[in-house]
Order: C-alpha cells, then structure tokens, then sequence
C-alpha cells in the first residue's frame, strides 16, 4: 500500500462518517422539534448541562431511547469519533508500509486524542 | 423566540457561514460564533461548542476533495498534530476557566488578525526550497502536482513550526475555532511549505485538533444539541455548496467583503466583551 491509496481510503471513510453523523443529528433535530414545546427558548445564560447529554453513558443511554437530544448527542459523537478513526487508520496505514517512524508519529497522536476522550467522558 | 424559530435562524446563519468560509479559506467558525452570541444573545460557551463540531464536520467532509487533488501531506500532518492536540487539550480547559468577556475579547483580536490577512490577500510562497537536516530526518518532504507535474519540495525550521502549531491547537481549543490561518502561516511562511500544500493539509489537520478538545467541551456542557444540531447542519451544508462553486466564484472581492464585515464583528465582540454585554 502506497501513501496515495492510504490518503484517498482515509478521505472516504471520513466523508462516510459526516454523512452518518449528519443523517442522525439530522433525525434527532427533526424529532426534537416535532416534540418541542411551543414556549420560548433562550440560551442567554450557560448552565453545566444535564449529565444524560455530557457524558458517554448518558448519551448512549439515551439515543438508545430514542430520545430526540440524545440522538442529536450520539450524532455529534460519532462525527467527532470520525477524525479519531482517521488517526488509527493511518498508524495501521503505516506499519503495512513498515514506516516504523510514522507508525510511532500516529500512535502518540491517537494516544493523545484517547486521553483527552477518556479523561473527559 | 419558539425552538422552531430558533433553529431555523441559527440554520440560517450557519448556512451563510459555512458558505462564506469556504468561498474565502477562512472557515465558517469566525463568523458562527459573533453571529450567535451578537445576533441571537447565545451564550459564548454554546456557542464555541456549536462552532468545534462544525469545524469537525467540514473538515472531515471536505478532506476526501483534497485528498484527490493530491496535495495534502499525511506525514506532515500527522507530525504537527502531536503540537496541535496537546495545544487543543490545553485550549480547552482554559476555555473552561476564562471568563466570558475575556473569550470575547481575545476572540476580537483573533478575528481582527483573520481580517487582516485577508485584506492582504494571501498569495503565499511556491517557491520550492531544499529540506534541512530534522526534516529530512523525519522525511517530510515530498511532491504536489504542478501543471500536471510532480514538482519536488522540502520543509525547514520545523521547531519553530512545530511550536507555532501548539499555539494555533491553544486557539482552536479556546476558542472553537479551526484556526486554520494559523495553521497556514505556520506551514507557508515558517516552514516554507508550498501554499496550496500548506492549505489542504492545514484542512486535513483541522478536525483531529477539534477532536482533542472536544470531549472536553462536552463533558463541561458546551455543547447543547439545541444549539450545535442547526449550527453543525447548517455549516456543513454551506460549505459543501461553498466548495462546488468556488470554481467560478470572483473570490478577490469576496475576501475583501468578508474582511470588512470580519473586522466589523471583531470590533463589536471587543467592545461587548469590555462592557460585559456578551
């Protein structure tokens, strides 16, 4: 596998991941506002956020449930994993190539991404 | 204002965004983030939040088109990315512990910088230079196509390139921003990266950087579906319809439109972040 055919499989499987991400965000939103009550929302003043939304279990738990903001939660989720799996497709890219050097360069960078993932949520 | 109405504004907005970012190179964030919390009274926070996982979304969406054309440098990326994550991370949690107003202000400065770049219209450097002894150590250099040619290029002073990326990671983190300019100026001028490398690798970079600070605006409640599902749709949409017409698009005018109106927002952003408006 050349450094050519690596890029353009990373590319695809980035686009397919935003058109996943964006079809559920999407399929959330439209349930959300199906079931949005007809009072005034505003968002002048920020609150920590409800925890079934800002962490991985809460969100997971509640897109299961078909709940419209979980849903839009575990989209934004899965677009925000879509870069994360670019970075581990590349460390296998690069051992296949044996470029033990770039192999190293990948694996700190996706170790990096799983810390601040993990360590947030 | 009704949720409906709510979102179909935001959707608006972020449409336009998108769109004007991708027409002019500098990405729908700086324009979402003023528009939300100038126009609609949304809180900085959310809108910072709203504006990262769009930057996630066009990146990711629009690398695939760039990977084509053959002139992003995976290796070059990867390496900068170790900079520009631990940069997004520390971003972040600053993000957390700043103030509003002083988000606000510090957002001013950076958009005033983003007005003046365009203003000057960056023409970026192609001459091709010879690497030096790290980058060639780390085998960075390689070829883009020109004319149909591949024309060989190399990369220096990747210290200071390096570092520089750790503060556009800083920024994007801080500020929900893809600070892709930065990016840019760190690969184009600093490292004598040829400019239209230096672009798409820059977009290719951009959303593994949000990513690294993105669990953290989550867990802190930055992101409020309410508020990013317009934003992130709305984004995405413009910039794919940026992006097709982009061909035919006179974009020297643009940029010097978007610049005045950038510079306009910088300075309300500053002005509400010292009055304690925003």
């Amino acid at each position: 596998m050349d450094d050519r055919r690596l890029e353009t499989m990373i590319g695809r499987l980035l686009q397919i991941g935003v058109l996943l991400a964006a079809a559920t965000v999407l399929a959330g939103g439209i349930l959300y506002l199906i079931q949005s009550p007809s009072g005034q929302v505003n968002y002048r003043s920020f609150t920590s956020g409800d925890p079934h939304l800002t962490s991985f279990a809460g969100i997971v738990l509640s897109a299961a449930h078909f709940q419209s903001l979980g849903l839009i939660q575990f989209g934004l989720l899965l677009l925000i994993a879509t870069p994360v799996a670019r970075v581990a497709m590349a460390v296998v890219g690069f051992a296949l190539e044996r470029d033990r050097l770039y192999t190293v360069v990948s694996l700190i960078v996706l170790v990096i991404l799983a810390f601040s993932l993990i360590h947030a949520t | 204002m009704t949720a409906w109405e709510f979102t179909a504004l935001v959707w608006g907005l972020s449409f336009l965004a998108g769109f004007l970012g991708a027409l002019t190179g500098l990405g729908g964030g700086v324009v979402v983030v003023p528009a939300l919390t100038l126009a609609l009274g949304v809180d900085m926070k959310y809108a910072i939040g709203a504006s990262l996982v769009s930057v996630i979304a066009t990146s990711s969406g629009a690398a695939a088109a760039y990977v084509r054309e053959g002139f992003s440098n995976i290796r070059i990326g990867m390496f900068l990315e170790i900079a520009t994550t631990v940069g997004a991370i520390l971003g972040a949690f600053l993000a957390a512990r700043v103030g509003t107003h002083a988000l606000a202000i510090i957002f001013g400065l950076v958009l005033i910088q983003a007005a003046i770049q365009s203003f000057r219209g960056n023409k970026g450097n192609d001459l091709p230079v010879s690497s030096d002894t790290l980058a060639n150590r780390l085998r960075l250099g390689s070829s883009y196509p020109v004319d149909g040619k591949p024309q060989e290029y190399g990369v220096r002073n990747v210290p200071a390139g390096f570092g520089l990326m750790f503060g556009a990671g800083a920024l994007s983190g801080l500020l929900g921003i893809g600070s892709g300019a930065v990016k840019v100026i760190a690969m184009d001028r600093i490292m004598r990266i040829p400019f239209k490398v230096s672009t798409t690798t820059s977009n290719f970079m951009i959303g593994v950087t949000a990513a690294a600070s993105a669990g953290i605006y989550l867990s802190r409640g930055f992101i409020d579906p309410r508020v990013a599902m317009p934003v992130m749709l709305g984004v995405l949409a413009g910039a794919l319809l940026g992006a097709k017409v982009l061909v035919h698009a006179r974009v020297r005018t643009l940029r010097t439109v978007f610049a005045v109106v950038i510079l306009a927002l910088a300075i309300e952003m500053i002005v509400n972040g010292l009055t304690g408006k925003v």
